[in-house]
Formats: C-alpha cells, sequence, structure tokens
C-alpha cells in the first residue's frame, strides 16, 4: 500500500539546512495497523506530513496504492488526499460553525457528492462511531472524546485506503483514549490500513507494528 | 451552476460578523450611491445649461452699444453709441453673415389691449431673420417678412401663451388685432420657442413700422448669426464686425467698452470644456469613492483569510483543491461588493429619478438642474465595473489564502 525509497527532507530556516529525514525506507502493507513512534524532533510528524501528501519530499520515492507521490501539482495533491487518505489530528480540527453532520459531510463535498446523500452518508457514519443522535451538535457543545469520534467518522467517510492520526489520543484521557483507539482497531478491521503517530507506549502496544524513529531515520 | 453549498458557506462567513459585513457593504455602497448623486447632478446642471443654449442659435453674436472709455480722434471718453438702420446695413454687408436682425425696444411699460382686456407683455420689433435667431417655431400662420418690412405693415406675431390669454373657448387669433400704444395690429402668426415661459410671452412687430410710430431710426440691439462655421472664422468675422462699428462711429477699435458683444459660440465652447471637466472631476471623485470601499472589502477579506487559516488548513487536508479555496473567497468578495453596489447604485438612481419626477409632476423648475437623467450604458457599466472589482478585491487574499500550508495552519 505505502511504499517508502530513501526518503530524505531537510529544511532551510536562513543559514541553516536541517536534514529532518535522512533516508526513509519504509514498507507498509494494505489492512496493517502501524504506529510511529520517536521523540519530538526525530522525523515522525515530517514523515507522516509526507505520507499525507502535506508536504513534499526532497529526494526518493513515495509510491502510494501504486501510484508515485512526486512532483504533484495543488490541484493532483488535494485529489489523493480525498481520495486515498483520511486524516486525524490532535487538535480534531473540526469547523466549529458547523454541525457534526456537516463537518463529517465535507470530504464528500470536495467529490462532489450531491447534498442529499452527503448528509445521508454523514449520519450513517456518526451513527458507526455511536454519535446519531448528536449530528445537529456543533463541536463546541461535545466533548473531547466525542469531537475526536467526529473527526473518525470524517476521516473514514470518504471511504480511503489509509487512515492518517497525528498524536489521536493526545488531547483525551486515558478512558476515552482507548475508546478512540478500539474505533481504529474497528477500522482496521474492515480492511483499512491505519497509521498512527504517537509518543504513548501503551497506545503504540495496540497497534499491531510499531515503527520507531530517531534522528530522522528508522530503527525497527 | 447554483452551489447551494457555496451561497451557504457566504452567508453563514458573512452573518458571523453581521457589523463588519454591514460597514464593509456600507463604504461600497456609499461610493456607488455618490457616484451615481454626483453624475445625476453633474447631468442636471449640464442640461439645464445647454436648454438655454438650444433656446438660440448656436453660432450668434449679439452687440450692443455701449460707452466709449478712450479718446479718439480728438472725441472725448464717455460718449454714448447710438446703432440705426445704417449699421444694420453696414454689418449685413459683411461676408459670413449668414442672418441679421435688429431689435427695437418701446420705452416704458404699457399694456397691450383686445377687446377691452389689457394686458401686459413684453414687445420685440424685429427683422425677418431674428426666427431663425431666436429659433422660433411657428406653429400658426406666418412669421414677419421683408414685405411687412418695406410696406411699414401693422402685423405680429405673438407667442403661444398670449394667444391663450387673450383668446379663449376656440377663438382664432389669426386676423384678429391687437392694440399696442394706441396702434392697431394685425395677428399674422402665432409661434412657440423651446426656451422658458418668457419667450412664449413676447410679441414681434416690424421693426421699419415700430420705428416710423415713435418716429425714431433707432436700433437696440444687433444680432448675427454665422451658420455653420468654426469658432475662429466666427471671432475673426466678430472682430470685423467691431472694426466696422468702429469706423462708423469713431472710436477706437481697442475700445471694449464702446460697444459689447456677446458670440455664444465662444461661450458654448467654453461651457462644453467646463462641463468636459465637471464630468471627468465627478468621475474622479466617484471612481475614487468606489475604490475607497473596495480596498475596504479587500481589507476584509484579509482579515477573514487570515481568522479562517486553520479552517482553509482543514478544508485542503480534506480535499479542498486550490481552486475551491480561490472561488470561495472570490465570491464571497464579489457578492458583498455586487450587493452593495447594486442597491447604492438602485438608491441613487431612486433619489435621482424621484427627484426628476416630483419636479416634472409639480412643474418645479430650478434654474441650474433639468432633467437629471442617468444613461442605462452607464448603470450597466457601473455594474460590470463592480463585480470586477469585487473580483480583484477578493483575490489578493484568496491567494494568500490557497499558499496556506495545511499542517502548519492546523497546528496553529
Amino acid at each position: 500500500m505505502i511504499k517508502l525509497q530513501n526518503i530524505t527532507k531537510s529544511y532551510t530556516t536562513g543559514q541553516n539546512t536541517l536534514q529532518v529525514l535522512k533516508g526513509i525506507d519504509l514498507n507498509i502493507e494494505a489492512g496493517e495497523f502501524v504506529s510511529i513512534m520517536g521523540s519530538s524532533g526525530s522525523g515522525k510528524s515530517t514523515l507522516l506530513n509526507i505520507l499525507g501528501i502535506l508536504d513534499e519530499y526532497d529526494d526518493g520515492s513515495y509510491t502510494l496504492d501504486g501510484t508515485l507521490m512526486k512532483d504533484l501539482s495543488q490541484k493532483q495533491a488535494a485529489q489523493y488526499r480525498n481520495q486515498f487518505l483520511g486524516f486525524v489530528f490532535q487538535s480534531f480540527n473540526l469547523l466549529n460553525f458547523k454541525t457534526a453532520a456537516e463537518n463529517v459531510a465535507l470530504p464528500l463535498y470536495y467529490q462532489k457528492v450531491p447534498r442529499k446523500e452527503r448528509h445521508a452518508r454523514a449520519v450513517e457514519y456518526l451513527d458507526r462511531v455511536g454519535l446519531k443522535d448528536w449530528s445537529d451538535h456543533l463541536p463546541t457543545q461535545m466533548s473531547g472524546g466525542q469531537q475526536q469520534r467526529v473527526a473518525i467518522a470524517r476521516a473514514l467517510i470518504g471511504q480511503p485506503k489509509v487512515i492518517l492520526a497525528d498524536e489521536p489520543t493526545g488531547a483525551l484521557d486515558t478512558a476515552t483514549s482507548h475508546e478512540v483507539m478500539n474505533f481504529f482497531k474497528e477500522v482496521n478491521d474492515q480492511g483499512i490500513t491505519v497509521i498512527i503517530v504517537t509518543h504513548e507506549h501503551d497506545i503504540a502496544e495496540m497497534t499491531s507494528r510499531i515503527i520507531h524513529m530517531k534522528d530522522g531515520l528508522i530503527e525497527e | 451552476m447554483i452551489d447551494i453549498d457555496k451561497w451557504q458557506e457566504i452567508f453563514s462567513s458573512l452573518g458571523r460578523h453581521k457589523l463588519r459585513t454591514f460597514l464593509t457593504a456600507f463604504a461600497v455602497w456609499w461610493g456607488i450611491f455618490m457616484l451615481v448623486i454626483l453624475l445625476g447632478a453633474g447631468t442636471g446642471l449640464e442640461n439645464s445649461q445647454k436648454r438655454n443654449f438650444s433656446d438660440d442659435a448656436t453660432n450668434s453674436i449679439f452687440i450692443r452699444p455701449g460707452q466709449t472709455s478712450q479718446e479718439y480722434k480728438g472725441l472725448p471718453p464717455g460718449r454714448f453709441i447710438q446703432f440705426d438702420n445704417q449699421d444694420f446695413d453696414l454689418v449685413s454687408k459683411l461676408e459670413g453673415i449668414q442672418h441679421i436682425t435688429g431689435r427695437f425696444y418701446f420705452w416704458g411699460s404699457f399694456f397691450v389691449t383686445y377687446q377691452g382686456e389689457s394686458l401686459s407683455f413684453d414687445v420685440r420689433c424685429v427683422h425677418p431673420d431674428h426666427k431663425v435667431i431666436e429659433n422660433t417655431k411657428i406653429t400658426e400662420g406666418r412669421y414677419l417678412n421683408q414685405s411687412d418690412i418695406d410696406e411699414f405693415r401693422k402685423v405680429c406675431v405673438i407667442g403661444d401663451l398670449v394667444a391663450e390669454s387673450f383668446f379663449k373657448d376656440g377663438e382664432d387669433p389669426i386676423g384678429k388685432n391687437l392694440t399696442i400704444r394706441n396702434t392697431k395690429y394685425k395677428i399674422v402668426g402665432i409661434f412657440t420657442d423651446s426656451g422658458s415661459d418668457r419667450e412664449r410671452r413676447y410679441i414681434y412687430l416690424p421693426i421699419s413700422t415700430a420705428q416710423k410710430i415713435s418716429g425714431r431710426d433707432r436700433i437696440n440691439q444687433l444680432i448675427v448669426e454665422l451658420g455653420d462655421i468654426p469658432l475662429e472664422e466666427s471671432l475673426k468675422i466678430e472682430n470685423e464686425i467691431k472694426n466696422v462699428l468702429a469706423v462708423q462711429h469713431k472710436f477706437s477699435p481697442d475700445d471694449r467698452e464702446a460697444i459689447r458683444t456677446f458670440n455664444l459660440a465662444e461661450a458654448f465652447q467654453e461651457f462644453q470644456t467646463v462641463f468636459g471637466f465637471i464630468r471627468g472631476f465627478i468621475w474622479f471623485v466617484g471612481i475614487g469613492s468606489i475604490i475607497a470601499g473596495v480596498i475596504g472589502v479587500s481589507n476584509i477579506m484579509l482579515i477573514v483569510v487570515k481568522e479562517r487559516t486553520k479552517e482553509i488548513g482543514v478544508r485542503k487536508a480534506l480535499g479542498a483543491t486550490p481552486r475551491s479555496i480561490v472561488t470561495m473567497i472570490v465570491q464571497e468578495s464579489i457578492f458583498l461588493t455586487s450587493i452593495a453596489g447594486y442597491l447604492g447604485l438602485a438608491c441613487g438612481l431612486l433619489l435621482v429619478g424621484g427627484l426628476q419626477s416630483v419636479m416634472e409632476s409639480n412643474d418645479i423648475e430650478i434654474e441650474f438642474f433639468y432633467n437629471p437623467e442617468i444613461d442605462l450604458g452607464m448603470v450597466i457599466f457601473a455594474l460590470f465595473i463592480l463585480i470586477l472589482s469585487g473580483a480583484v478585491a477578493g483575490l489578493i487574499p484568496a491567494l494568500q489564502a490557497v499558499k496556506i500550508n495545511p499542517v502548519i495552519a492546523m497546528k496553529s
């Protein structure tokens, strides 16, 4: 599903060049449940951004579902994100002025799905995360755990091949964290590849494969 | 394509900051409103002045005798110049004179009488060419002719308002006699005039008849018409007339007080230049205020983009294309400017149009404000400018939005 070959990435600030990724080789098969661990500065967030086509890499090659992700236009990148990937963020990143259902339906809007169908599917996905009755509520009226479940529903609705989660439990307490992880497990059971970036060991333990990162390199 | 979702986005975005939206829209509204009002006032002023000109043939020169201000050939300054029929003959022989008339006035006020009814009207004693120079339109009968002059006929031509005053119940004025200063004049024609009502209250008599009756060979004023010639030619002829009269009345050709001339063509030219400037100025001010409004919109859209940085980042992560981000911002900006501008346009037109119809229906005449119309082409042009400026106002913030890096945006 995901194939990285000798990915390098460096940031230039002023006259200093910081090599963040120093040659990443990584294979993730379809249906895997993977966590990426590492201390801050290890390059794990950068790696996740590259995987999410949110950032470009300098050298190497990244193949997603058989398609080479290189030198994409902004439009192409947007389309691939929409088609292949679902995102879950640490700070949920829901739009506060939209209801839960509208938030969930947003990726479908960019797939040009008709309005009514969008709403129906959004309610269906909210039902899956147990929040059907909260469809018309605004995110600000919900707890952190509920908001993250809405975000998961939003990541799933586009029927992505890969879910990318950046510290999805970072803002949640232990009980809620486990609840959210169980959702990811369920999602994974349906055959969707799940990649979670975390620095919490107990969270990483719940995945089936842990990738350790240190100083821009993978040490599995 | 009508995209309900896009419109919902726009309404909710604008609705979240009602006061800000209102103030931004107001600036645009005011800009357009002022432009329309200014243009209406400008056109009204211009039309009122144009009407004054259209009253007379545009290429005419009015010549009035004055008082000498310089000593000339031993004659002291301060002499009063007087015109007579000799001056008329002299000037009419000059090259380039198409039409010429003298005007002779009876002194003092007096009444015009018909069948015992006496009313006060102004009487002008003129040559037949006066018809062309004054743009008089005969509605019935005929104007004065050369035979009237040659034979000292006691005839008159009256304005339609004069006719209305004396002849009621469909009585035909033609052939009836009006008594003016104890002399009976037969009415041979009725006229109307595009100028003010005052013009339609005149009674015209043959100048020769009037001169004979008053026993004086005097002419109060000469008016010549030069036909369709350029302004330089007209000024040259004006100068020749002055020279001829200077020789005849023995005053210095440089004496500006001895006779006074008023060249309508020159005045018209000046008038057009002045109004050209006024129009330019109005557009300058109007466009300036629109630009101020549009810059306001652009500024607010920049703030909107700043505020929505995180949201735009999320949208991008979820698969929003750059194009969809740009259209989202630009559409909001166009919507805001068009609606505000359209309302400004409508209010301006309503005010100008309302003023016009109130003036018309109540027969109010304001000397410096007449028919303040605003033409449709200009309105369409203004709408086009509005939509264009809305797009421009939104484009810079939209391009800013496209540059937003979703990763950084969502971390903030």
